[in-house]
């Protein structure tokens, strides 16, 4: 699924947010009209054109792009942004449960699966101006939107006021956070979570070893597994939503039963664990020998792991698994966690009476599968 | 400590594991104990309860230091706070953090208010440590004027949710006191914002529709007691007509009927008699719905002491009864039928969670005081159950002090209670302190008091040690050599079973 497209930037002179419309005669004020129709006119209600077209054919009276690639994946009243470079970014769909608000890409971790691998430039400001403009255009009756990064945390001030806004504006939607939890080491973070009193909010927050020294070169930084400890404490004192995500690959297997008692004895304030399967995406390739075990050798692991949480009351998820590579009994755990627009299943699923039931895989993973991987027919 | 901000990373090559390793060449002991399980195995045990258990001689190894990183017990010892890197363990908080949810059962004091309403009963248990046959109302009766106080003392615990438990002698020859007292403590608990629970502990002989009713209305919780199949109950618990066991079985049916099958229990007193059966006790308590049973030594108190012949049985033959009994309890779990043992659950849940656990008879500090008080018949205010029962052998030390006489501060802050208190700490008691043990076990200055002579205690011959330290130890030894029973034994710990 396409998420992205660009064109030639015609007065973009600072990145632009709304909702588009095909619909010329639409009431509301200030969407982006998509269109190939050379012979439209003034049409003031319009922030900015989007167009196949090249200018010769269609000479905007407002900022717009031209000559863009493609526009067929953008659906009526999603909301894009327009960068000064013309690019044009999708960054809510209405239809989708998949949304989610990337807020940074700078990282204070350098994780060796990490599947959106951080940029050191400060975006800080960038990402904020983007969506503080989003977050007011948002539908109030959006189920769930994820923040992601980077480091969502590493906006400091920015971070905060982001997640004030989305309070004020979506109190019905649900939202979860993913980081390291580092930062919340100090406690004038964690303080400021409980001043938001943001009871929607959950954070996801990946604790990859019991052992701190596997920990921390799984996500490549030194004193990490002190930090995130020490953050999941600050914030479950202040009764903040917690779950800990453990992904699975050859550095996290070894201990992972070890992990799980690690977790219910140390832990036990968490509203759940999530246990997930390697998504061969950015930095993952780069790593794939130190990263991959087929996951039809730690099936014993994972149920062990999975089944001893679930005995202790915890709630345990499965994601990125396939239903035939899981022994059955796992399977209740299973959920379909892939996001659509990355979301595949191969050609040999084509058969399979529970396709339905599956999660499927990542598009990244089309070739670095289980070798287990089998229709139910 | 946690040492640097998190700073954003400038580079971002990869690492290998060497880098990420402690840079030291020996990590420092944090405060454990240990035991020996048996010929092959140890176990050591952190002030948390956090355990491992492990090969003989891995304790002198760990102490000795001989312990090397690339172990395969390196990591678990760091993971699980037996030794640090650093001098202060950098997660000492966490640490902080999980020995106060330990003790957290201590956080809101007193719950448990028993309130003895008569002393008469007309079963003559022979092991019973306090009944009078009488129709004496007025010597043996608490009078209304006692209840008002006791409840007036109840409302001053500064725990927000207390229970009022009914004893006796059988409680239900008293049931208008009852009545009234419920009345009373509902009245005060709503002007004291208090919730309480109702328990009334009988034998269930005299129970009749307008107290099922009664029960009912109130949300009142019956404790009855179940000695075994009938040959052994009805030899235990005497009764005219030698009737008691039919009549508290179909006091269960009516019970469980009328209030629901989780407002009715039972607890079982093993006799010497009970000794040979396990199997068959086991099984009668599955027979009669339950699927849970209590396991519980007599006590040596009241005329149990003094009936030595059938009630003198040494902490060795009742851990055989137990250990056989268990294993047959098991047995139900193992062809997929849900049936645990209380006394078992309750250590479990201090062995395998990190929760508090608060258990009048098995905590340190000890329930006495901070979770239990017993008002006695008389007006009499007593430490615990078993102190009052002591009471009745003429032996007043666990006498607080009277609801006539006494204010609430001088009963629970009062030269008494703080002399109590210098052996109700299991972490200062000789031999206790350094048991490995410590953790999952309690301290009882009663029990001590009652069978040695003093509150300490003497470890090496006390039944309590022995008894206790054998059951967490042989816990320990089965979830060890047998995984299936560590995965039973879980299903037992789940919450609200």
């Amino acid at each position: 699924m396409q998420l992205n497209t660009r064109g030639i930037p015609y007065y973009i002179n600072k990145p632009l947010v709304a909702r588009v419309t095909r619909n010329q005669d639409i009431d509301e004020e200030g969407n982006i009209l998509i269109t190939g129709d050379s012979a439209i006119h003034y049409l003031p209600k319009f922030s900015a054109l989007l167009t196949g077209l090249p200018i010769a054919q269609l000479i905007p009276d407002k900022p717009a792009v031209y000559n863009v690639l493609s526009l067929d994946h953008l659906q009526e009243g999603d909301i894009v942004a327009i960068n000064t470079d013309g690019i044009i970014q999708t960054l809510y769909r209405p239809g989708s449960k998949q949304n989610f608000l990337l807020f940074t890409e700078r990282c204070n971790s350098n994780c060796l699966m990490c599947s959106q691998p951080p940029k050191n430039k400060n975006d800080g400001d960038y990402f904020y101006n983007i969506y503080s403009q989003l977050i007011p255009l948002l539908p109030t009756d959006c189920e769930e939107i994820g923040i992601t990064g980077g480091e969502p945390t590493l906006l400091g001030d920015l971070f905060f006021q982001l997640l004030d806004q989305l309070k004020n504006h979506l109190p019905d939607t649900e939202i979860h956070c993913l980081s390291n939890g580092r930062t919340f080491a100090w406690r004038e973070m964690t303080e400021q979570i409980a001043s938001l009193n943001y009871e929607r909010l959950m954070f996801g927050i990946p604790v990859y070893s019991d052992h701190a020294a596997s920990h921390d070169y799984i996500v490549q930084a030194k004193g990490a597994f002190n930090q995130t400890m020490q953050g999941l404490y600050n914030l479950a004192a202040i009764g903040q939503r917690l779950e800990i995500r453990v992904v699975l690959h050859k550095q996290t297997i070894p201990r992972l039963k070890k992990l799980a008692h690690y977790i219910y004895r140390n832990l036990p304030f968490a509203s759940h664990v999530a246990f997930m399967g390697l998504e061969n995406q950015g930095y993952t390739p780069h790593n794939i020998d130190k990263l991959w075990i087929d996951p039809d050798d730690y099936m014993n692991e994972l149920t062990e792991a999975a089944e001893y949480l679930d005995q202790m009351g915890m709630n345990v998820s499965i994601y990125n698994s396939q239903l035939c590579v899981m022994p059955e009994r796992l399977w209740r755990f299973n959920r379909k966690s892939i996001s659509d627009w990355k979301n595949i299943y191969l050609e040999k699923c084509a058969g399979c009476r529970l396709l339905n039931d599956c999660g499927g895989l990542f598009a990244s993973c089309s070739e670095q599968h289980s070798k287990a991987i089998k229709p139910f027919l | 400590m946690i040492a640097t901000h998190p700073s954003i990373k400038t580079n971002r090559k990869f690492k290998d594991q060497q880098y990420y390793k402690t840079d030291t060449d020996t990590y420092f002991l944090l405060p454990f104990r240990f035991h020996r399980l048996n010929e092959k195995r140890e176990i050591i045990v952190n002030d948390c309860g956090d355990f491992l258990v492990v090969d003989r001689g891995m304790v002198e190894k760990i102490i000795s230091k001989q312990i090397q990183p690339g172990d395969e017990i390196y990591p678990d010892l760091l993971a699980n706070f037996f030794i640090s890197e650093q001098p202060v363990p950098p997660l000492l908080n966490i640490m902080a953090t999980k020995y106060r949810t330990k003790k957290s059962f201590l956080d809101h004091f007193t719950s448990l208010h028993i309130f003895v309403m008569s002393l008469r009963c007309e079963h003559t248990c022979h092991y019973c440590q306090v009944s009078r046959v009488s129709d004496n109302r007025t010597a043996y009766d608490m009078k209304r004027d006692h209840i008002d106080k006791g409840i007036g003392m109840m409302m001053r615990s500064p725990n927000p949710h207390v229970t009022m438990e009914f004893q006796g002698g059988e409680a239900l020859l008293a049931f208008d006191n009852i009545k009234y007292a419920v009345e009373k403590a509902k009245e005060e608990a709503i002007k004291h914002d208090k919730q309480i629970s109702f328990v009334i502990c009988s034998n269930l002989a005299l129970i009749n529709e307008e107290i099922l009713s009664y029960c009912k209305e109130n949300d009142i919780l019956l404790s009855t007691s179940i000695d075994g199949p009938a040959f052994i109950h009805n030899k235990n618990r005497h009764r005219l007509g030698n009737n008691s066991y039919e009549l508290a079985v179909a006091g269960i049916r009516a019970a469980k009927q009328a209030l629901g099958e989780d407002k009715v229990s039972a607890l079982l007193t093993t006799s010497t008699l009970s000794l040979d059966y396990p199997q068959e006790i086991v099984d009668e308590y599955y027979k009669l719905g339950f699927r849970n049973i209590f396991l519980r030594p007599i006590s040596p108190y009241g005329f149990a002491a003094r009936n030595k012949e059938r009630n003198f049985y040494s902490a060795g033959e009742f851990l055989e009864f137990y250990k056989k009994a268990l294993h047959h309890v098991i047995a139900y779990n193992r062809i997929g039928e849900f049936y645990r043992e209380d006394y078992t659950t309750i250590i479990l849940k201090k062995i395998l969670t990190p929760f508090p656990v608060g258990y009048v008879d098995l905590q340190s500090p000890a329930g006495m005081i901070n979770n239990v008080i017993v008002f006695n018949y008389d007006g009499d205010i007593y430490a615990s159950d078993e102190a009052r029962m002591l009471a009745e052998m003429k032996d007043h030390t666990f006498r607080l002090g009277s609801l006539d006489t006494h204010s609430y501060e001088e009963i629970f802050y009062g030269e008494k209670a703080r002399t109590f208190s210098d052996a109700w700490l299991n972490e200062s008691l000789p031999g206790c302190a350094d048991c490995a043990f410590q953790p999952f076990c309690g301290a009882d200055p009663v029990f001590n008091y009652a069978t040695q002579g003093d509150i300490y205690g003497h470890r090496p011959t006390s039944d309590f040690c022995h008894r206790n330290m054998e059951i967490i130890r042989y816990l320990f030894e089965l979830m060890d050599n047998d995984k299936e029973v560590e995965r039973i034994f879980r299903t037992w710990i789940k919450p609200n079973c």
